[in-house]
């Protein structure tokens, strides 16, 4: 049998490296992918204590599901950001992002 | 070691070493494809934790879906100074310590909790977890007002996508 502590120290882990992404990463793209990173981990979490807690409790699962629904609204919003700023701006990079009105 | 462990941490190491692939390589359609590969290692740490529905809308939702939409959005932005320069910023050890702390933080604090190494309950014989978890989305005692509000924040998205990229000149 896998010890709860497994999972949890695998979705920490899982989730630094996302946020290292989120801080680190030059192109906008990119940091979306590490709140990706991010999202995931926390779904780790929500499964693991669903199965090693109350197992009849769907809320772990439920509430997973939603969070799959909100990881996909923000892809699609995040990326449609990114694209129309590339289109009038000619760039993705975040720090040459630095007006507020163009 | 039990196979169930071996398993578990053979997927793992991918997962962890496939997310650290998506946060430093400078090609980003090569960051999209480790991506899906962290995403595959998720699905199958949700099959050993008896959540297969989950596993299978992880790999339709997430890979078949998300992870080409990042694909999308690398080739439609792409540009030769983002190719060459610098994948991270020049405050990127800054990050590292945050996520260091972020990481050191967590572990201490779970180490602390009493149930952080307890052993999962067998399942009983004749649960359904499918079933369960269509009736906890479905039922008003359960979750269906979440289920609905996550059903009109993805058409609020939809809309807001298609007007944000929509090429008004």
């Amino acid at each position: 049998m896998i010890p709860l502590s497994w999972y949890l120290i695998l979705a920490a882990g899982l989730f630094s490296i996302g946020l290292f992404g989120v801080l680190s990463r030059r192109n906008a793209v990119a940091i979306l992918l590490g709140v990706e990173l991010m999202l995931n981990a926390i779904n780790i979490n929500l499964v693991a204590f669903w199965r090693y807690g109350d197992i009849s409790m769907m809320a772990g699962q439920v509430f997973a599901i939603i969070v799959f629904a909100v990881a996909a609204a923000e892809v699609a919003v995040g990326l449609a950001l990114v694209i129309s700023v590339y289109r009038r701006r000619n760039t993705v990079v975040a720090e040459e992002l630095d007006l507020l009105k163009w | 070691m039990t196979g169930e462990q071996v398993i578990f941490l053979i997927v793992g190491a991918v997962t962890l070493l496939s997310g650290f692939m998506v946060v430093t390589v400078r090609n980003l359609v090569h960051a999209a494809l480790w991506l899906v590969a962290t995403l595959f290692g998720v699905a199958i740490v949700y099959t050993l934790l008896n959540a297969g529905f989950l596993a299978v809308v992880q790999v339709v939702v997430y890979i078949g879906a998300i992870a080409i939409l990042f694909i999308f959005a690398v080739m439609l932005t792409r540009r030769e100074a983002a190719e060459t320069g610098a994948p991270l910023n020049n405050n990127w050890w800054v990050g590292a310590l945050m996520a260091g702390l972020t990481f050191s933080g967590l572990v201490y604090l779970l180490q602390t909790w009493s149930g952080f190494s307890k052993t999962a309950s067998t399942i009983p014989s004749g649960f359904d977890a499918i079933s369960q978890l269509g009736a906890a989305l479905t039922s008003p005692q359960g979750y269906v007002l979440p289920f609905e509000v996550a059903s009109v924040l993805l058409l609020a998205a939809l809309v807001g996508a298609v007007y944000l990229a929509f090429n008004k000149k």
